[in-house]
């Protein structure tokens, strides 16, 4: 059974999603809504990551690790000037659709497993997966003419 | 000189108890016998109580309140009565200045606009029109914000423009967008005549609107008085009349509004069958509200569990119900979804559309609605979405111009975000009408170093040097009310129009002049070459006809208004049209609201993280006119006291004053009635701090500090209340504004910024 791999991406990418919610928040402190909002978006990946192990616990006996290379190159460069919160959101919104694709994996596999539990799990979790996503392209559109056409 | 009564002494006046028809009272205050009267409304608060100037040779000698008027019937409050003797200030701005080798000096109006427009036009060219920025107010009359809204919108084609009401209004607008689909109160002041009941929550109406208050207290003093629910962390003026004054602790409003919808569904106190026929979203709400239980509610709020079962019991149980909402939820934690718990109280109860109810999502400033309704803030013009092509279509069709020369690729850019993009340089330009930002915005330390960026170009507009003024390259001298003709809606949705009565002093000029000429000399222009605003606007009565237009099939449909109509009698509510031709009382009678898809103003957010829908999400929820009732649990405010910033620090108003006292400090009474500012704490915290009433205490954010005479009591302990409206243009030996020690942070949804909490330290610091 292959589902425990996609648990182990599952979890994997809701930490780095929480992470890098909270490293958006702190680099971005003088924007307050950015701050604000990515830590408490962060507290929902946390809690997401949470209930996630409680299956990974169930489906397997020893967790699947997958390396945080996603992460790795989606933050790599230390960007700074105004184009650096664009990009930082984009980023975000990036690791957003990994974690909802994870999601929608495993749901399929919930469905023909019939494990009520967990097809709860992803009707909580995926439905604030969809709505960080939200924010972030609000946040990116609003963003995006001002930085692309006016700011240095 | 002549006053019909102490209004600085006795603040609302003599009482005449009343049920059912207000009684006339007119309040009346000349210095000298005037020569003639000339029609106007009271600009120094939201209410537009009608009112007449009065002249003499060519000044202003007093006022009295228009007895016809379905506002005030008559009367004034100390703010009317005074506050006009500023226009004769010796203090007003007379001539343009322009800053040369980093001082201002005078120069003429063409030296002025060239400057503007030379500097326009090169960073148009160079970084497009998103490099310029309107920051404007909730001062001007509707013709003027129409001016500027088709100057910012279509004739340069930026974003940027808000105005200060972001700071006070923004999210009246917001809740009732997201319960009813769009802007406009449901009800009418005189639902206030025959109700059974009144909730007040955070907005103290004693001080605000003090006839409005009269009003209330007529009803109080008259048969069968309405019983009163305030929710309000001070014991006001407003407070101390009520049946039930719930005190909550900072930052707690969703919880207690939970607590109390929560025991109204509970006890089967709503109406089933409106909510099934009129309203979406009630199982959501009703699961979200189930978990506050009164013990829950006490011990996160403080409210005692009885109390807010007393309120509730009120407020499930009156046949009729006035429900008002200000700063104490506006600029406070939560704001927007403690703002639409309101509305859902009034339609889980179907307590609205027919007389004796009605809900205000109140406002500040007089002229706020049309900052709102004319597309001079974050809105477009006629309550249109900026998510809709076809809205987009209409005003491009109106103005005639392609569509997309109408910025409506997001959301106009709200005040917080645009003086954002001044601070990181991406507005060039920042263009500031009818506002003091440079003591009303929150964390004054970074908003001032903004303007005296060397990248930012300011220009200011304004009536008096203020502390903006200081800091600007270019200062405009505006002509203000009672010099200058045009309309303005009150927070009842009542238009007034209020007639020039005098010239404005040397070369002053109005807004609406000001922006018409800046059109002109830019040279805007529609898409078949014709002048964008000066072929057709000579007049402001122009504008206003243009206006109507604008309106025409909108919520708030101004066609059956004209100048003339205006002149003579009382105000009237919009809609005004063919069909309500007298105005009309109650919106959605019916129980139809502006939510369906063509018709809405907005497709909605997320209310916890503000996330903007588009009208593709919109479709899949389209309540085809049904109200939403939504809600969301409560989320703590973002700084809370500690250790080494033990203390609440709560902002709020004082009855003699208005904003940054640009006006109402120039005027002899009111000035001397409320000289300086203060520091309110309760006698425990003073008892603890070793302070007593008068001693000066040093008051300590982490963004910085002022310092305040102590006024002890009347106040919860562990917060303390600073006074807005005091800032520096006329006493700069201490620092006293309370906006040095303010957090910059906004609610996601309204973005209206939380001035109503922070944590500070005290001491005294004299012995």
């Amino acid at each position: 059974m292959q589902l425990p791999h996609y648990l182990g991406l599952l979890e994997n990418s809701e930490k780095q999603l929480m992470e890098a919610f909270e490293y958006v928040a702190d680099k971005h402190k003088d924007e307050p809504d950015i701050e604000q909002m990515c830590q408490k978006l962060s507290a929902w990946s946390r809690e997401h990551h949470g209930r996630t192990q409680a299956f990974v616990a169930k489906y397997s006996e020893e967790k699947e690790d997958e390396p945080d290379k996603l992460k790795r190159e989606l933050f790599a460069k230390k960007r700074k000037g105004s184009l650096a919160l664009l990009r930082d959101l984009h980023d975000l919104w990036l690791l957003t659709q990994e974690v909802h694709l994870c999601w929608v994996v495993i749901r399929q596999a919930a469905l023909g497993l019939r494990d009520e539990d967990l097809k709860a799990c992803y009707e909580f979790c995926n439905a604030r997966t969809q709505r960080q996503a939200d924010w972030l392209l609000s946040r990116i559109k609003q963003a995006a003419p001002q930085t692309l056409l006016v700011a240095e | 000189m002549k006053e019909t009564r102490d209004s600085i002494q006795d603040i609302w006046g003599q009482r005449t108890g009343y049920e059912g028809d207000w009684p006339v009272r007119v309040d009346e205050r000349i210095e000298e016998e005037p020569d003639h009267w000339v029609q106007s409304a009271c600009v120094l608060c939201s209410n537009g109580c009608g009112m007449d100037i009065g002249v003499k040779d060519g000044r202003i000698v007093g006022v009295r309140g228009r007895a016809v008027d379905s506002v005030n019937h008559g009367r004034l409050g100390p703010k009317g009565l005074h506050g006009w003797v500023a226009n004769n200030s010796q203090d007003r701005l007379t001539r343009p200045l322009i800053r040369r080798n980093g001082k201002l000096e005078e120069a003429s109006w063409n030296e002025a606009m060239d400057l503007i427009v030379q500097k326009s036009k090169e960073l148009v060219e160079k970084h497009t029109a998103s490099s310029i920025g309107f920051y404007t107010s909730g001062q001007l009359f509707l013709e003027e914000y129409y001016a500027l809204g088709i100057v910012g919108k279509a004739g340069l084609g930026t974003p940027h423009m808000d105005g200060n009401t972001r700071l006070c209004t923004a999210t009246a607008a917001a809740a009732l967008k997201v319960s009813f689909g769009s802007d406009g109160q449901p009800g009418s002041y005189s639902d206030l005549d025959t109700t059974e009941a009144i909730l007040h929550v955070g907005h103290n109406i004693a001080s605000q609107q003090t006839v409005l208050w009269m009003r209330v207290l007529d009803r109080l003093a008259g048969p069968n008085p309405p019983k009163l629910v305030v929710i309000d962390p001070r014991a006001t003026y407003t407070a101390e009349k009520a049946t039930v004054h719930l005190a909550p602790r900072v930052g707690t409003n969703v919880p207690v509004m939970n607590g109390i919808l929560n025991l109204i569904i509970q006890a089967g106190q709503i109406n089933q069958e409106y909510i099934e026929a009129h309203t979406v979203g009630f199982e959501e709400l009703k699961q979200i509200v189930a978990k506050w239980t009164p013990e829950r509610v006490e011990h996160l709020s403080g409210v005692p569990a009885a109390k807010l079962r007393e309120a509730a019991h009120i407020l499930g149980t009156c046949k009729t119900l006035v429900s008002t909402a200000l700063q104490g939820v506006y600029q406070s934690m939560q704001a927007t979804a403690a703002a639409v718990q309101v509305n859902n109280l009034h339609l889980l109860r179907g307590l609205l559309g027919h007389p004796g109810s009605g809900i205000y999502q109140m406002n500040g400033q007089p002229t706020a609605q049309n900052t709102r309704e004319c597309g001079a803030d974050g809105d477009l013009p006629g309550f249109r979405n900026w998510g809709n092509e076809d809205h987009i279509k209409e005003l491009a069709a109106l103005w005639n111009l392609h569509p997309d020369q109408i910025p409506h690729w997001a959301p106009p850019t709200h005040a917080m975000q645009i003086w954002r993009y001044c601070e990181q340089g991406s507005i060039k330009l920042l263009w500031i009408s009818g506002t003091n930002p440079l003591v009303s915005l929150p964390d004054l330390d970074r908003a001032r170093k903004i303007p005296a960026k060397e990248d930012l170009f300011v220009i200011v507009q304004d009536a008096f040097p203020t502390e903006t003024t200081a800091l600007a390259d270019v200062v405009l001298p505006a002509a203000i009310w009672g010099e200058k003709t045009g309309c303005f809606t009150n927070v009842g949705r009542t238009v007034h129009i209020s007639h020039k009565a005098i010239d404005p002093p040397g070369e002053a000029r109005s807004d609406f002049d000001i922006f018409v000429d800046y059109s002109r000399r830019m040279d805007f222009r529609d898409q078949d070459g014709n002048s964008l605003l000066t072929s057709t606007w000579q007049t402001t009565e122009d504008a206003f006809n243009a206006w109507r237009e604008c309106t025409r099939g909108r919520p708030c449909d101004y066609t059956g208004l004209s100048y003339a109509k205006l002149t003579g009698g009382s105000g009237i509510q919009w809609p005004c049209n063919e069909q309500y031709p007298d105005g009309k009382k109650h919106l959605y009678e019916d129980g139809v609201f502006n939510t369906n898809i063509d018709y809405c103003e907005t497709y909605g957010h997320d209310l916890e993280t503000g996330a903007a829908r588009n009208q593709d999400d919109y479709k899949l929820i389209d309540p085809k006119g049904k109200a939403f009732l939504k809600g969301i649990d409560y989320e703590p405010p973002h700084e809370v006291p500690d250790k080494q910033y033990p203390l609440w620090l709560t902002t709020g108003r004082v009855v003699f004053h208005f904003h940054t006292r640009t006006k109402t400090g120039r005027s002899k009474a009111l000035q001397e009635a409320a000289p300086d500012s203060y520091v309110q704490l309760s006698t425990e915290d003073a008892a603890c701090y070793g302070i007593a009433d008068g001693d000066m205490v040093e008051v300590v954010s982490r963004r910085g500090k002022v310092l305040e005479p102590a006024r002890v009591g009347d106040i919860e302990p562990g917060l303390i209340f600073i006074p807005f409206h005091y800032g520096y243009w006329d006493k700069a030996d201490r620092p006293r504004a309370v906006n040095e020690l303010t957090l910059t942070e906004w609610d996601p949804v309204s973005k209206q910024p939380h001035y109503k909490y922070a944590a500070v330290h005290i001491r005294k610091v004299n012995a």
